[in-house]
């Protein structure tokens, strides 16, 4: 109790004495925000149970989701199968915990790629400004305007149909935002006092950008993330469905709707109980941004 | 000399419409020369001799530096040659034609949807900040953001066409309503009407409403949702306030004061609506097995018909960006305080 009492008041001392304390105590206050928003905490304990379900797959299920068991095939959500059997007479517990896996490596791949790209432009073309802002701007514009699924789907076609092209062809218009929102940010800091400071000690170019502007940028950055994951998560579902994404046997949840589809009317589970998965998934993102955003970002709130 | 600043505006919209066009054009031209068939070879075929190859490679100018390719590729485009379709044989173009109206008519639809059931839902939550509509409203919104749209449609088709028998199944018409009433415009709704063909205009009607329903739950979550925040915005005006305080009865107070300012911003949300379900409907036309031109692209696709796959993104990623950039215009032309 006294050692949850004495870390409670080092969180909120008036006066942090060290730096880690000063972080730790953002973190904190952030945190306290956050919790008083119950909406967002739903979405929390969503991503916070899909990311355990990913980890805990192997004990979860009693299959690995791909062997077929053609003697079962259709079974009727029960007992033996929660939420019944596929054509194949997979169990579709089993398979959407799996493709609980599959979802988080597309959610994470897209991040990997996209906001690295993000940042590097819009910091760049904040901090430098003149005719390097104009023509970085104007591309990301151009990105910013692009239909993302049509073009995803042309750049699948091209490509070869998968779930690493989907995600190549998901980044490639995704990033765009970011860079809109790593440049405004990079804006109202690059006038500041600190940053002048840095300049004066000799730090260079790529010095200042890769440690005083980006790590500025970053919260702006992980709510509109958090915000996109939704849209990215449908957009990869949807190429799923298409038939370019994961291909079967992937128990990609987009995927496993399209193969159930034939069998909607007589077998509704096959497809339906997947996009409930989707559903879920994506509301717990949506739930999370907007907790975020109002924590990191009071203004805009509701 | 400085230009009137109305027509300083269209002239920058104009140019960032063409910057981005030619971004369109330039990806979808690498994409076109990336792709591992053989443009040659997929003219001539197989046994044609090294005469006849070489013939059709400089007539189709791969000899010639990229960027000339490409210079030539953009005159084909805005001349409205898209190339010949290898799966219908027919140039892209009209088989494009031919498909679109399916898709208008779905977005339009949809659009139209979302617009009368969005923006009252909005101005309700907003009126009733924190109160129940308010809540019920946000949670449509979030389910109309996070549901998938193709799921959602199945769902629909599973309870209202198969279970309840409310609406009519997939694709725009019965099988013996089909190709009964000329196609003048190709909407379907707008022809048979025409020729007054009452029993096929109710037949199209019954077809059409669940898809546009289901692509207009994206459009009504969204305009729902921004109609709220610019209400809410205008609501806490000073102006609002005098109004009350004058006696102004609430209802004009709402829709008189408040919306009537909310009404010029919703115009940019309206038209990023249309664009985004001009481009969204292919999910949805799978499903509803809709004769679209998300069907188009997405048969295409799987039988490596490329120049119908590139062809159809060239043309809704134009009509993207074009209704993108014409609702923005709109907007500043309409907005006195950015004019």
């Amino acid at each position: 109790m006294a050692n949850a009492a004495t870390l409670r008041g080092w969180l909120l001392a008036e006066i942090p004495k060290s730096k880690t304390q000063a972080r730790c105590q953002r973190l904190f206050i952030g945190w306290l925000d956050f919790k008083r928003n119950p909406i967002a905490m739903i979405g929390l304990l969503i991503i916070v149970g899909l990311v355990t379900i990913a980890a805990l797959a192997p004990w979860i299920t009693t299959s690995d989701g791909l062997a077929l068991d053609l003697a079962n095939r259709l079974q009727p959500p029960g007992r033996e199968h929660w939420f019944g059997t596929d054509e194949l007479g997979r169990d579709i517990f089993d398979r959407i915990i799996w493709g609980s896996r599959i979802t988080l490596y597309i959610v994470a791949l897209v991040s990997i790629i996209v906001v690295p790209i993000g940042l590097m432009v819009g910091t760049v073309a904040g901090y430098l400004g003149g005719w390097v802002d104009s023509v970085l701007m104007r591309l990301t514009d151009i990105f910013l305007a692009f239909p993302r699924l049509i073009l995803a789907m042309a750049l699948v076609a091209v490509l070869g149909r998968g779930l690493e092209n989907a995600v190549l062809a998901i980044a490639l218009t995704t990033w765009s935002p970011f860079a809109r929102i790593a440049r405004a940010e990079a804006l109202t800091i690059r006038n500041s006092e600190f940053i002048l400071a840095a300049q004066m000690q000799g730090i260079s170019t790529v010095g200042i950008l890769a440690r005083h502007v980006t790590p500025l940028c970053m919260s702006s950055v992980i709510v509109r993330l958090t915000l996109d994951m939704a849209g990215i998560i449908l957009t990869a579902a949807g190429l799923g469905f298409l038939g370019l994404g994961a291909q079967p046997p992937t128990p990609e949840w987009g995927a496993m709707i399209s193969l159930g589809r034939q069998y909607l009317i007589d077998q509704w589970w096959v497809p339906t109980i997947p996009g409930v998965a989707i559903l879920v998934v994506s509301l717990g993102f949506n739930l999370l941004g907007d907790g975020l955003r109002d924590v990191f970002d009071p203004k805009s709130g509701h | 000399m400085a230009l009137p600043p109305t027509l300083a505006k269209i002239l920058g919209v104009l140019s960032s419409l063409l910057l981005t066009f030619i971004g369109l054009t330039a990806i979808t031209f690498v994409i076109g020369r990336l792709m591992p068939a053989d443009p040659v070879l997929a003219i001539v075929g197989d046994r044609a001799s090294q005469e006849v190859y070489d013939q059709v490679y400089l007539q189709l100018g791969l000899d010639k530096p990229v960027y000339i390719q490409y210079l030539r590729y953009l005159e084909q485009l805005l001349e409205g040659d898209l190339g010949t379709s290898i799966m219908t044989a027919q140039p892209v173009m009209e088989d494009i034609l031919r498909f679109f109206p399916a898709t208008l008519e779905l977005a339009t639809v949809a659009t139209l949807l979302g617009i009368f059931v969005g923006i009252p839902m909005g101005v309700l939550a907003a009126v009733h900040q924190g109160r129940w509509p308010d809540h019920i409203v946000r949670v449509i919104g979030l389910i109309g953001y996070s549901a998938p749209i193709f799921w959602l449609g199945m769902v629909a088709l599973l309870v209202f066409y198969a279970k309840l028998g409310w609406v009519a199944g997939p694709g725009r018409l019965d099988v013996f309503y089909d190709g009964i009433v000329e196609p003048s415009t190709g909407i379907l709704m707008i022809d048979a009407a025409m020729s007054g063909e009452w029993d096929i205009f109710h037949n199209a009607l019954s077809h059409l409403i669940l898809p546009a329903s289901i692509l207009g739950t994206f459009a009504l979550a969204y305009i729902a949702r921004m109609t709220r925040s610019f209400m809410l915005d205008q609501l806490s005006q000073e102006y609002i306030l005098t109004a009350r305080v004058k006696g102004m009865p609430e209802r004009n107070v709402i829709w008189g004061h408040a919306f009537r300012n909310v009404l010029v911003q919703l115009i940019t949300i309206i038209g990023l609506t249309y664009a985004s379900l001009l481009e969204g409907s292919v999910l949805t036309e799978t499903v509803f097995s809709w004769p679209g031109i998300g069907q188009y692209i997405t048969n295409s696709l799987f039988n490596n018909d490329m120049n119908a796959v590139l062809g159809g993104t060239i043309v809704v990623g134009t009509c993207f960006v074009g209704i993108n950039m014409l609702s923005d215009l709109l907007y500043r032309l309409v907005d006195p305080r950015i004019r």
